[in-house]
């Protein structure tokens, strides 16, 4: 199929996007759905890294995946395989999966499966592990191994009974839909979409006959406890309207933004799967008691394919609860962030409408183009990693991806096209 | 008849839906509407009111339902269509922004109420691409902006040519379109007098000599100065001649330009005399050795202005150049020199052309920099010329300069005559007569003191509906002791007169000339761009925006800053994708 102009091409890519139909359907370990993940293979967030490059966090979370599969004894151990390339990386990017922060995800870890019908693509995403010390941060002591091994153990496959007890899965669209329009903007805030979801699976949960009691209450204590919980069901859904949306490979929408700690990546519709990459910047934000920028570790994680869909930053209208916790001050600015961004963007999603923005939907389709050109990059919420593994979260705000990456993505788009500078 | 209509996976807040559902209701031969989520208690509530259908059984929870009762089966499709328009979530409040500026292509054409018109005075640099980027939203463009190379401008004139559109320059300083001034223009009368020109301050003086006689110009469209080079063919001058042939409103046509080379006067000549309205030429430095029954050639400014005039007034053309009389100057034998000190091109090269003319025989030319004519006695100087602009504003609008040159004339005892001209308008200095005032009271003075006496002419280009007041001007000119010209024309001729010299007006014979068919036929955006008001997207000066406005015409200002951080490679990248057109992507 032939596109005449850029524009054309743009209007394919986001009228799939806008076509999606995401359904969550299962939760499995990720090698059943990720082949590539044998033992002593590990994904990692943002595009490709060697792991001597790797921030500590995230060297971090490879000890805590290591010790979790129990390729290794102990912490010593776990790093000799790593220093020794003993262990192979792969971007979950490249396996149809996207992961939070360090984006550590081993073959028996539990993932989300997000389907969409509209392509038939599937998106996986591990589960939240909540707050505090987790691995995703880069924390790796028995606490945290251990929760690993109740998620792979009890909550994996309790949900997976659950979700499939709906026809067809969860509608994902539709819990946004409903989220929305109650302050989340699926990267800082996912309470209600979190609630929502617990909403729709805590009936069936209770009636689960083949699961112990016991069980069942821990579960849905643990998604009552995990405020940020959808953030993931978020992750993996955008992963999977993305991944259609770059079938259309032509235009300068861009279908990826991710970053692994040192360099930020995207890609665009028209370049398929190359990564354009720029060293990543640290988020400017606000900092729990006790911390400050200097504890910060750069940006890092794929969780910016939420931006990618246009929520999250690019939706911090949705969310005024949000504005002020990431430092961008109050509703007013809030609305002029978002209002900015509608000036990357080459539409607006009809899915997802947003009341406090007048029910505007949110935007849609960054364009590298317009990026480019007005020199406005992509406002990300984030949450802020300490730069030590294991210390966990410090601080949330909100950082933006290098201009580079856009300036490479559209020049190389360009020359394909047979622009010769 | 119930027709029921299903949004799979669509969902909505139903307050949104219930708000739909009035909407719909209102439309002309629908009995009954209702928009609801596909639960099972909404499915009792259609089927409570009478909207039962099979269809809607099969709707589930999470998609739209739609039920309607009509007996036209084409309502159906209007109902649907009004459905997808409320469903895509855009907001149709009030955009409270309009009236705001805009500082990208985007904006500027959502702000703009059906634009025509670019009007472009960024950096040189920066001009071609964004002159570019009007074409290709299929804006006419007016490029104020000089240092454009000419191979941009041929790729331009040829892309817009191709496209039915018009560039005026780059370089170009004036053009009245249907009324309307843009950058460096007087506000003149409308009237049926067509006129193109490649000189800005020659269209400033035909236009307001016009004016004064009391007809008036509708449209005067600015070529830019290298239009008519061979490079560039004279492709906007020939659009031009044929817009305003075409355009029934104009009885006679004006050309002015430089002399232009030889094919390209050729090739205008010929599609001038296809046209069988009255036409006047003026290729301003030739000397013309004919006339033709249609086409008037004119030598000077004031000529074709007047001619132009006779003809619109169905006369026979006859032009009588005049002097200023009784001008009380004693001047010594020993003071032969003319100065000249002009603000306007085109005014300065047709003094230098006249006084060349009178004195032939007896002046040899000295080839200098910044000078339009330089001899032992006489000296023509465009301030504007780029030797005096170099991080100056142009002497229309700064006095400075050229107040530094006339007091440095006065020096020279050969010094017999100082002519000054005084561009009024949109555009220029709001009094440049009290500028220079003071000036000519001290240099009359300091002559006086030294036992001489000097001519200080001066000429106001400018009508009564200037902002600046041609009266007012001409009074503040006189009572600092300069004699007044009506126009240049006259002031270069009173001169001349007062040194000695004059120059002949040729009598010349009508003369008949073959001529090839031409095309005369015009895009109709053409067309349509002189017949109104144009709606313009300013890129740069904020000035001229309010001129276009205070003229009753629309105009968005575009808050013009180099794109991509002014990376060039970036830019022209931007501008390959943003402009592609393939089919192989």
């Amino acid at each position: 199929m032939g596109y005449r102009t850029i524009n054309e091409a743009n209007e394919a890519v986001i009228q799939k996007i806008i076509a999606a139909a995401p359904f969550l359907t299962d939760v499995v370990p990720a090698k059943s759905v990720i082949p590539e993940l044998e033992d002593y293979v590990l994904l990692h967030a943002g595009p490709p890294i060697k792991y001597k490059n790797m921030t500590d966090p995230m060297q971090g979370s490879c000890v805590g995946a290591i010790l979790f599969e129990g390729w290794a004894e102990d912490e010593k151990s776990a790093r000799e395989l790593l220093e020794n390339d003993k262990v192979k990386f792969i971007p979950c990017h490249h396996v149809n999966a996207v992961g939070p922060m360090g984006g550590i995800t081993s073959p028996n870890m539990p993932v989300l499966v997000v389907i969409n019908k509209e392509s038939g693509n599937e998106a996986y995403c591990q589960m939240n592990e909540g707050i505090g010390a987790v691995l995703r941060f880069g924390a790796y002591n028995e606490q945290v191994i251990n929760r690993l091994h109740w998620m792979k153990d009890v909550l994996g496959p309790v949900l997976s009974k659950a979700l499939k007890t709906f026809d067809g899965g969860l509608n994902v669209n539709v819990l946004i839909a409903k989220a929305i329009a109650m302050g989340d903007e699926f990267h800082q805030r996912n309470i209600a979409a979190s609630l929502a979801f617990l909403k729709e699976l805590s009936p069936v949960i209770a009636s689960l006959e083949d699961v112990e009691k016991e069980q069942r209450t821990e579960v849905i204590q643990f998604l009552a406890d995990t405020d940020q919980f959808f953030l993931n069901i978020a992750m993996a859904t955008g992963k999977a309207m993305m991944d259609a949306a770059r079938t259309i490979e032509h235009g300068t929408v861009v279908t990826a933004m991710c970053r692994n700690g040192e360099n930020f990546g995207i890609r665009i519709a028209g370049m398929g799967d190359e990564w354009f990459t720029a060293p990543v910047n640290t988020p400017q934000g606000l900092y729990f008691t006790g911390y400050s920028a200097e504890d910060a570790n750069t940006d890092i994680g794929d969780s910016a394919i939420t931006e990618t869909i246009g929520v999250g930053g690019m939706a911090m209208i949705a969310a005024p609860a949000v504005t002020r916790f990431v430092g961008t001050g109050g509703f007013n600015d809030a609305l002029e962030i978002s209002n900015q961004m509608t000036e990357i963007c080459i539409s607006e999603n009809p899915n997802f409408v947003i009341p406090t923005w007048d029910f505007k939907g949110a935007c849609l389709g960054i364009d590298a183009r317009k990026v480019v050109e007005t020199g406005i990059t992509p406002v990300i919420n984030t949450g802020i990693a300490h730069k030590i593994a294991g210390y966990g979260q410090i601080g949330a705000g909100t950082v933006h991806p290098p201009i580079e990456c856009f300036e490479k993505a559209i020049t190389a788009y360009a020359e394909k096209l047979g622009f010769k500078g | 008849m119930l027709y029921t209509i299903i949004k799979e996976n669509t969902y909505k807040d139903s307050i949104v839906l219930m708000l739909l559902s009035n909407k719909l209701s209102a439309i002309d031969g629908v009995n009954k509407v209702s928009i609801m989520m596909g639960t099972p208690a909404n499915k009792d509530i259609f089927k409570s009111s009478g909207l039962g259908t099979d269809e809607l059984e099969k709707a589930k929870p999470n998609d739209i339902v739609i039920v309607v009762d009509t007996d036209q089966e084409e309502k159906v499709a209007e109902v649907k269509e009004e459905v997808e328009v409320a469903l895509k979530g855009e907001s149709d409040s009030q955009d409270t922004s309009k009236g705001q500026e805009a500082h990208n292509w985007k904006r500027a054409m959502e702000l703009a109420n059906n634009p025509n018109l670019a009007l472009i005075s960024i950096p040189g640099q920066y001009a071609a691409m964004e002159a570019e980027n009007a074409l290709n939203e299929g804006l006419h463009v007016f490029m104020f902006s000089d240092n454009v190379s000419k191979e941009d401008e041929v790729k331009l004139k040829q892309k817009a040519h191709e496209k039915g559109l018009l560039v005026m320059g780059p370089d170009c300083g004036t053009a009245l379109i249907h009324g309307v001034p843009l950058a460096f223009t007087n506000n003149v009368n409308e009237g049926d007098i067509g006129i193109v020109g490649a000189s800005g301050t020659g269209i400033q003086e035909v236009t307001t000599i016009i004016d004064r006689y009391g007809k008036g110009v509708t449209n005067a469209l600015g070529t830019g100065g290298r239009d008519l080079s061979t490079e560039v063919g004279a492709i906007t001058m020939l659009d031009s001649i044929k817009a305003l042939n075409q355009d029934p409103k104009v009885k006679v046509i004006t050309v002015i330009s430089k002399p232009p080379a030889e094919e390209v006067q050729r090739k205008v000549l010929n599609v001038l005399r296809n046209i069988d309205k009255p036409v006047v030429t003026l290729f301003l430095g030739d000397k013309p050795s004919y006339q033709e029954e249609n086409i008037y050639h004119a030598y000077t400014l004031e000529e074709a202005a007047v001619v132009a005039v006779q003809l619109s007034n169905g006369d026979k053309p006859n032009f009588e150049p005049t002097t200023v009389r009784n001008v009380n100057v004693l001047l010594k034998d020993s003071q032969v020199g003319i100065k000249g000190y002009y603000s306007g091109g085109t005014l300065a090269t047709e003094a230098a052309m006249l006084v060349k003319d009178a004195f032939k025989d007896e002046i040899s030319e000295e080839k200098k920099d910044g000078y339009i004519l330089k001899t032992k006695n006489h000296e023509i100087i465009d301030l504007g010329d780029d030797v005096y602009t170099q991080g100056k504003p142009h002497p229309m609008i700064d006095p400075e300069n050229r107040i530094e040159m006339i007091e440095k004339s006065v020096n020279d005892p050969k010094t017999a005559v100082i002519m000054i001209d005084n561009v009024i308008g949109n555009g220029g200095h709001e009094d440049m007569a009290s500028e220079l005032a003071p000036t000519i009271k001290r240099i009359l003075n300091s002559a006086r003191q030294e036992g001489r006496e000097l001519a200080v002419l001066a000429t106001v280009v400018g009508t009564a509906q200037d902002i600046q007041g041609y009266d007012k001007q001409i009074d503040t000119l006189k009572e600092s002791g300069a004699i007044i010209c009506k126009t240049n024309d006259q002031m270069v001729r009173t001169a001349i007169q007062l040194v000695g010299g004059k120059v002949e007006q040729p009598i010349l014979d009508v003369q008949k000339f073959e001529y090839t068919q031409e095309d005369l036929v015009v895009d109709e955006k053409i067309m349509s761009f002189i017949n109104m008001k144009p709606s313009v997207i300013n890129i740069g000066l904020k000035s001229f925006t309010e001129a276009v406005q205070n003229s009753g015409s629309e105009c968005v200002q575009f808050n013009w800053r180099p794109i991509a951080g002014g990376d060039e490679k970036l830019m022209k990248v931007l501008q390959f994708l943003n402009y592609y057109e393939g089919g192989t992507i």
